[in-house]
Formats: C-alpha cells, structure tokens, sequence
C-alpha cells in the first residue's frame, strides 16, 4: 500500500487541503470572528434584560426585561460622558488635523527634515497610551510637574490641569493631539509624497501663489487622504479610555468622563453587567447607525 | 510642493525644530525624573546625581512582579502576533483571491469593519463571563483570544491590499503550468507579501503590547500586563512618582526598538490604506 507511506499521507493531507482551499483559508477567521464577537454580542441581549448578581457559588441571573432599559433612559452619567466624548473628539480631531496637514506640507517643501521628522513622530504612535498617561501625570502635576515650572518661572500662578473642572477635559484633548497628530502625519505626509509634481509646478508657472497653491491644488487633491485621516482619527477618539483613565479617571466629578470609562465602571466597579450589557448595546447601535450615515453622505457626495 | 524662500524658510524651519522639541521633550523630561530618588522628583530639581535606584527597584524588589508583568506582555504579544497572522493573511488570501460571492465578502469585511469600530469594552462584559464559564478567566490564554480578535480586522485589511498589489497572473502561470493552488499560495504569493507580513506583524504585536483596557479587566495578579502594572502604580494610594516613571520608560523599549529597526515597515503599514 504506497498510501500508508508518511510522504504518501502527507500528500493526501495536502491534497485535501487544496480541494477545500476556499473553505479552509477563510474559516479560522470566522471561527474567531463568531465565537469571540457574534456570540458575545448575542450575550449581550440576554445579559440586557437580567439582572445579574455575583454569590459565592457563581453569578445568579434575573429576568428583568425592563429595568436596565428605564436606567438607560434616566441615566444623567452616561449623558455627561456622551457629551464629553463628543467635545473631545470634536476638539482634539480638529486640532490635530489642521497641525498634522500644516506639519506634512510644510516638511514636504524642505529639503532635509523628513527622516528626523519622521523618525522623533514615530514614538508616541508606538508608545503604550497608559504610558503616555502616566507621562503628562508627572508632567501636569500641581507641586512639581514640568508644565507649572515653567508657567511660575515666567511669572503666572500655577495652573491646576487636571485637578479643576473646567480645565481637566483640555488638559486631556493636550495629550491626546500630543499622542495621534503624528499619525495624521505620517497619513497625510504620504499623501504630500504622492501629489502629482507636475501639476503644482505649472500651477507655479502660471503665477500661482503658495496660499492658493495650499487652499486651491494641495488641499482638493489631497482630499481622499484626508477623509481617511479624519474617520480614522474620530473612530479612535470617540474609544478613548486608556489615557483619561490614568490622567483623571473622569474626574474631577464627572468632568472628564467618557463613553468607555463609564462603561467600565458599570462593568466592573458597580458589577452591574446587566446595564453594562445595556449600555454596551447602545453604543453599538449608535456606532453601526453612524456608519451608516457616514456612507450614505459620502455615497451621496460622490454622486454630486 | 511649496518654494520657501528666505524668512518663510527660517520660519519654516523654526516650526519644524519646535515640533520635534515638543514630541520629544515629554518623554526626555520623564526618562530624567526615572534617574531621581522620589523626594528629588517632588522638589522638581534639575541638579541631582542620577541612581538607577527606581530601575532596581521596579525590576528586582518584592513588592513589584514587573519582571513577570513583562514575561506576560512578551508572550501574549508574541503568541497573539503570530496567531493573528496566520488568521488574517489566510482570510486575506481567501478573500482577495478565491471566488467568494460578494455578500459574504460585504458581510465579512463589513463586520470587521463595525467591530473595529466599537469600543473594545463593549465585549468586555461577556468575555469576562464566557471566560469564567469555561474556567479560563485571568489566564494568559483568554488574552491571548481576545487580542487575535481585536487586530484580525486591520491584519485582514492590510493583507488584502498587498495581495491585491500582486499580479494575478504571476499565479494564473503557475497554474497553468500544473501548480496546485495550495503551492501558488505557499509558494509564490506568500513569499512575494513578506514586507505585509512584516508591517502587519510589527503593528499587532505592538498594539498588543499596548492594549490596556481588556488587559485591566480579564488579568488577575499573576497574568497581569506591562500596562496593567503601570497603571497599578499611577492608582495607588500614595503613587509612586520614580517607579511609575521607570516602569513607563521600560514600557517604550518595544517601541523604540521598531522606531530604530523597522520604521520603514511601521510607516508603510500604518499610511498604506490611506494612500491607494
């Protein structure tokens, strides 16, 4: 029997393998995709309508279809949170892309600079974001962090940055375009590499002035890169947990709680997995109902 | 681009200067106070003798497991990498190559798509339970799962545009000559995207590495992470200021490493999409 031969079997494997090539090549990855993402969000619908309490034999599960969902409709925290995730996002995207598109055109007109640029930017895309956390904590810090030596030694009273209501959220948005304006960088500044240098230079030719070469050719033709920057950027702002985690962990009150801190501390530090599920229900529907919108407005401006 | 002549370019340059002085100023700033004695850091002094007195004691002292903390990181981080790899090219492959009928491809990378999209600690919630009620809660193991999911979407995206940047017919020849598809893959398309594999497997092990908020959650004590542990010194009661800042500083090495060996792999990674 030459079939029993190692060679021979080995032969019959792989032969079996490239008849359900299609099949095989794709399956692990929706055997992960059902089992650690599909199932888990059908938990959530049942986790949604129980009550679940945690008793030294295990967790004990209620029927409650509708007491998570009135706490949804009362709950004056995760309104707050939204808001703040939303002035966030607004105001650390838009700074950051109008510094990362200003940075990419600007580096993309000098000669030297791109390898030291490209090089010191790379650091905080890599860097661990509870790192960076930790990092502005010592630097904001009230007694002796670097940013109130500086503003005494120039004369001013000490600012409290992330110990004062009003100033907390900012001092947040800082380290988050400390952190991500680099990508939009490093994004848009291969868009600069890849502009069609011919045109620019018969724009120049005909007396094009760098303001217009920037608002009327640069800008429109980057604008695809640009779109990608800007969805990349506010999908990552609106999950923002780690460094507002251990720069204030919300506080102070509730002035720089976001979506995904709430979250977690109904999860793990109130244990209510039955709102949790609720909340985490939310969030997908209205994460999957901007999407959609995002599409249709881009489907739609591409028609025009 | 721009001709910048004169003032505009002394201008230019000045920005560009504080840029770099920005980015990395920060980070010098805390790699100092990590080589002072905590009550030095406290009296925000410039002139002190450094010690690598907070180096010693995050690594080697009783009261912190940063050693193990950094074992657990290497191998879910390793493990996770290489997993997510093999998943995800062979996904990539499948989809960018084999007849698939477009809904499944829609729904495919459509749900990857939202799922990417969502707060990790949306899932959070039912990972913790599905993992106690299989007793693999606080092991390595459920991180590593959780870590191949999270980084399957952009390992699927990103392979999927360099299988597409290879010409189809390099294969069609193959086969035409008698090479079986299993080969044409093994062989000739796998070989040619190893710079994807490369940017698409730095990236993962360094998003892995990072990953704090499912880590802070599905981790006890023995399976913590190195980001786990970081934030373990910025919470406690009296925070230890020198630790906290070595132990952030030990946490950058990964990173600092690819900046130096594999920068070009990193940029071509993370602008590909965004460029084609």
């Amino acid at each position: 029997m030459s079939l029993s031969t190692p060679s021979a079997r080995r032969q019959g494997l792989s032969d079996f393998i490239d008849r359900h090539f299609k099949l095989l090549t794709l399956a692990p990855a929706l055997i992960v995709l059902v089992a650690l993402t599909l199932y888990p969000i059908a938990n959530l619908f049942v986790m949604a309508v129980s009550t679940i309490r945690f008793e030294s034999g295990g967790e004990i599960w209620a029927f409650t279809p509708l007491i998570n969902f009135k706490q949804l409709l009362n709950d004056q925290i995760f309104r707050i949170a939204l808001w703040n995730t939303l002035l966030f996002a607004i105001a650390s995207v838009a700074i950051e892309m109008v510094l990362g598109l200003g940075l990419a055109i600007l580096v993309g007109s000098m000669t030297a600079f791109k390898g030291v640029m490209r090089t010191a930017l790379i650091i905080p895309i890599l860097m661990p974001p509870v790192a960076i956390g930790s990092m502005w904590k010592l630097m904001y810090s009230f007694d002796f962090g670097v940013l109130n030596q500086i503003v005494t030694g120039i004369g001013f009273a000490p600012v409290n940055w992330t110990g004062s209501p009003s100033l907390a959220l900012w001092s947040v948005v800082i380290v988050d375009v400390w952190h991500w304006t680099p990508f939009v960088f490093l994004i848009l500044f291969a868009a600069v590499e890849g502009l069609p240098k011919e045109v620019i230079e018969a724009a120049r030719i005909d007396g094009a002035s760098n303001r217009d070469l920037i608002f009327k050719i640069i800008i429109p033709l980057m604008m695809p890169a640009i779109v990608v920057a800007l969805l990349f950027r506010t999908i990552l702002a609106f999950k923002v947990f780690d460094e507002v985690f251990l720069l204030t962990s919300g506080g102070p009150g509730t002035s720089t709680e976001v979506v995904s801190l709430h979250l977690n501390k109904v999860f793990f530090q109130q244990n209510d997995l039955g709102y949790g599920a609720m909340l985490s229900l939310a969030i997908i529907a209205a994460t999957i109902a901007f999407l959609w919108v995002a599409r249709s407005a881009s489907a739609a401006l591409e028609k025009r | 681009m721009l001709v910048l002549r004169g003032y505009s370019r002394l201008a230019g340059i000045a920005l560009l200067s504080l840029g770099v002085f920005v980015i990395l100023a920060p980070f010098l700033w805390v790699a100092l106070q990590s080589f002072k004695y905590e009550i030095q850091i406290l009296q925000g002094s410039w002139n002190f003798e450094p010690t690598m007195f907070n180096y010693v004691d995050v690594l080697y002292s009783r009261r912190s497991d940063f050693l193990s903390n950094i074992w657990n990181s290497l191998i879910v981080a390793g493990v996770s990498t290489l997993c997510v790899l093999v998943v995800g090219t062979l996904a990539a492959y499948s989809l960018s190559r084999l007849a698939w009928s477009g809904w499944i491809r829609n729904l495919f990378l459509g749900w990857t798509l939202i799922f990417n999209m969502i707060p990790p600690l949306t899932l959070v919630g039912p990972w913790y339970l599905i993992f106690r009620q299989i007793g693999m809660f606080e092991t390595l193991g459920s991180l590593i799962l959780t870590h191949i999911t999270l980084h399957l979407p952009m390992t699927v995206w990103m392979m999927m545009a360099y299988f597409k940047e290879l010409p189809k017919e390099i294969e069609e020849a193959a086969m035409v000559d008698g090479c079986r598809r299993i080969d044409a893959f093994w062989r000739i398309s796998l070989p040619l995207v190893t710079p994807g594999l490369i940017a698409a497997g730095v990236l993962a092990f360094v998003f892995s590495w990072n990953e704090f908020s499912v880590a802070l959650n599905l981790t006890g004590r023995d399976t913590a992470t190195v980001p786990v542990a970081i934030a373990r010194f910025a919470q406690q009661y009296e925070v230890q200021y020198g630790q906290m800042a070595a132990a952030s500083i030990l946490s950058t090495i990964p990173a600092l490493l690819l900046m130096f060996f594999g920068q070009r792999f990193v940029v071509q990674g993370l602008t590909m999409g965004a460029v084609k």
